[in-house]
């Protein structure tokens, strides 16, 4: 990052003018943190404790022997507490909000793990929190927003714009602009004005240190191929880490393909052809606007990777050829994650399901003296819901019919 | 001429001045047709017509449902520079963009002022994008002569206002208020404080907006800034009791001046 935020051409801190001085003392804070060691340490202390770091690296021998090519290696970012990598992040944040004395946090989510995360973070410290989530989400996610009331959050639903990721983030702004002198707004993802990309990245990390060793263990060099999801970034930002700059290790990042690249109905930023170039929610990335600079609707299956931007420093590594992006269909990703079910009784969040394509798909092609590693950023029991209407199950449908039932006798 | 020299022209015979917004194409072009000729006639110094975006992150809902309803008509870029030429031309005083800098990007930032200049627009308020973010931008504004509104907060340090100072022109808008728009200002002893902090930042006449509604409000800047602002209150007009309010309600704001 250079002294403007920017990865190359991408990134800066496009901000109103209200948020400069707290955008500055973030800025100090994050970079005092940085360069103190005793902060890292009491970091991982806390994520092993509270958490449960380091998260294993699990070999899937089933899966490795079905498709009869490379060992594939899972990242369990699913054992975190709160059941995704949002809670690295979120910790590390809200260790930085202790030292800059706020009391209030905002969050905006989307699959709404990130929500669910700074919910649990502001019960463990005691800080008020409000949680901005797109109202198709809210209703997408339900489970998620039944945690998060319960843990003492105001869950507010957005029912602007797409009623999504992207305007429960201005709807955060818009909060945040107002109450700058209490409040930190825990950005979930690797994107948003500087130093948020980097800062988040940085947090994230800890899944790439822990897997470089890791693999090194379990299959004595680097693996061939890193696979991780991309919606905001955060994620395979994280695990990418650990790897970035290792030439035997091809990078890949799998975006939301949605319905089709052909279809419009997706959110492909990197691997498709409708992003361009674009500054908005206070960065510069790949966004899919149109030629007006509008943003376009999104679609995905994962309300996560549901996103118009992507992080700046995910676009400058696709700029210069670090990183791969592919993208996998809504219906490519139940068939993953009913395979990975069956065979290896381990449930992925349907945003991780993505990376579980692409690996599928390139794992037959190479020899069984390489490894390769997906990152499972999040665990999918959040996305009951959503899979069992995607999996149509007959007798997911009888229970809740049931149970409706029996709640309108009761009441 | 200037935007800043016409504005101090203006102020010569007046208490105060005023400027107003608008959304373009909210509800209809054909309403803002008559919203403005209903300004200018009553007495308005300046209007702002604000080019919609998909994501207006520093408005609050009253401006957010006008950029959203107006997108979902169908409002493009080309209409608004368009229809901001046929208001310049038509009445003599300053217009100005105001609009989120993914619109200018996205145009390209040569290609916007060129089209902004050749229109007759006298600046541009881009609320997202701080001056160090685009040396570019403040080039081309005054390669065309068209003033970059710079914003001044109640957070912003003595330093930072003269950092800002520096690459502004027009006139200084000094954001009443944390917030985004819309929402009610207090105009207390803090507030006094905080303009004259601003006046003694920069020697560019200072707008004071955000929560400003009746003729109150307005009194209460005379003798402490040059221009108020009313932002969201005649959107709530239009929408409540039709472009015809407009005039009447503007002329009771100014009555004193």
């Amino acid at each position: 990052m250079n002294k403007q935020g920017f990865f190359g051409n991408w990134g800066g801190s496009y901000i109103p003018e209200i948020l400069n001085r707290t955008f500055e003392r973030l800025r100090e804070e994050y970079d005092r943190a940085r360069n103190d060691p005793a902060f890292w340490q009491d970091y991982t202390n806390l994520m092993s404790t509270y958490s449960c770091r380091p998260t294993p690296l699990t070999f899937a021998e089933n899966l490795t022997n079905h498709f009869g090519g490379a060992k594939i290696y899972i990242k369990r970012e699913d054992l975190n507490h709160t059941g995704a990598h949002k809670a690295n992040n979120v910790m590390g944040q809200g260790l930085l909000v202790k030292r800059m004395g706020k009391k209030r946090v905002i969050a905006e989510t989307g699959a709404g793990q990130h929500g669910m995360a700074t919910a649990t973070m502001a019960a463990k410290f005691g800080f008020e929190c409000t949680i901005y989530m797109g109202e198709v989400d809210v209703l997408r996610q339900r489970p998620n927003v039944f945690w998060m009331e319960k843990m003492g959050a105001e869950v507010v639903p957005v029912k602007d714009g797409n009623r999504t990721l992207k305007d429960a983030i201005n709807e955060a702004f818009r909060d945040w602009v107002s109450h700058v002198d209490s409040t930190h707004y825990v950005f979930g993802t690797a994107c948003g004005p500087a130093p948020f990309p980097e800062m988040v990245s940085w947090f994230q990390s800890i899944i790439g240190r822990e897997a470089t060793e890791q693999i090194l263990a379990m299959h004595g060099r680097p693996p061939a191929r890193v696979y991780g999801c991309v919606g905001g970034g955060s994620n395979a930002m994280g695990i990418f880490q650990g790897f970035l700059g290792n030439e035997e290790t091809e990078l890949v990042g799998v975006e939301a393909g949605g319905r089709g690249l052909d279809s419009g109905l997706h959110a492909a930023r990197l691997s498709g052809t409708d992003a361009s170039p674009g500054v908005a929610q206070g960065y510069k990335t790949m966004f899919l606007q149109n030629d007006d600079g509008q943003m376009l609707e999104t679609h995905s299956v994962a309300a996560g990777l549901d996103y118009v931007g992507v992080s700046p420093i995910l676009a400058d590594l696709w700029e210069r050829k670090k990183v791969r992006f592919e993208s996998a269909t809504d219906g490519e990703v139940i068939e993953a994650l009913d395979l990975t079910m069956k065979l290896e009784g381990i449930i992925p969040a349907l945003e991780s399901a993505h990376g579980f394509v692409q690996a599928f798909k390139e794992a037959g092609d190479l020899s069984s003296d390489d490894a390769i590693i997906i990152n499972q950023s999040g665990r999918g029991d959040k996305d009951i819901f959503t899979i069992a209407d995607a999996f149509d199950d007959p007798s997911w449908k009888e229970f809740i019919i049931e149970r409706a039932e029996q709640y309108k006798t009761n009441s | 001429m200037s935007l800043e020299k016409i504005l101090r022209d203006r102020k010569n015979n007046k208490k105060i001045l005023l400027m107003t917004h608008i959304v373009l194409g909210y509800p209809s072009f054909e309403v803002n047709r008559e919203v403005i000729a209903g300004m200018v006639e009553n007495g308005v110094d300046c209007i702002e017509m604000q080019i919609p975006f998909s994501e207006p992150m520093a408005d609050g809902p009253v401006i957010l449902k006008a950029n959203q309803d107006s997108l979902a008509l169908g409002t493009s870029v080309e209409q608004c520079l368009e229809f901001g030429r046929e208001m310049a031309e038509q009445y003599d005083i300053p217009f100005l963009y105001m609009t989120y800098y993914n619109i200018v990007y996205k145009y390209g930032e040569k290609a916007f002022f060129e089209a902004s200049a050749a229109a007759g627009i006298k600046g541009l308020i881009i609320p997202d994008l701080p001056p160090e973010m685009s040396p570019d931008f403040f080039g081309y504004a005054k390669e065309y002569r068209i003033a970059p509104i710079l914003i001044f907060t109640p957070t912003s340090t003595d330093e930072r206002m003269a950092a800002l100072n520096n690459h502004g022109s027009g006139f200084i808008y000094c954001v009443a208020r944390r917030g985004v728009t819309g929402a009610q200002s207090e105009f207390d002893d803090g507030f006094s404080r905080y303009l004259k902090r601003c006046r003694k930042a920069t020697g560019l006449p200072l707008a004071v907006g955000f929560g400003i509604r009746d003729r109150k409000d307005i009194e209460a800047l005379i003798g402490k800034a040059d221009m108020a602002v009313i932002g969201s209150e005649t959107i709530r007009l239009v929408d409540s009791k039709g472009a015809r309010a407009v005039g009447p309600y503007l002329a009771d704001l100014l009555a004193t001046n």
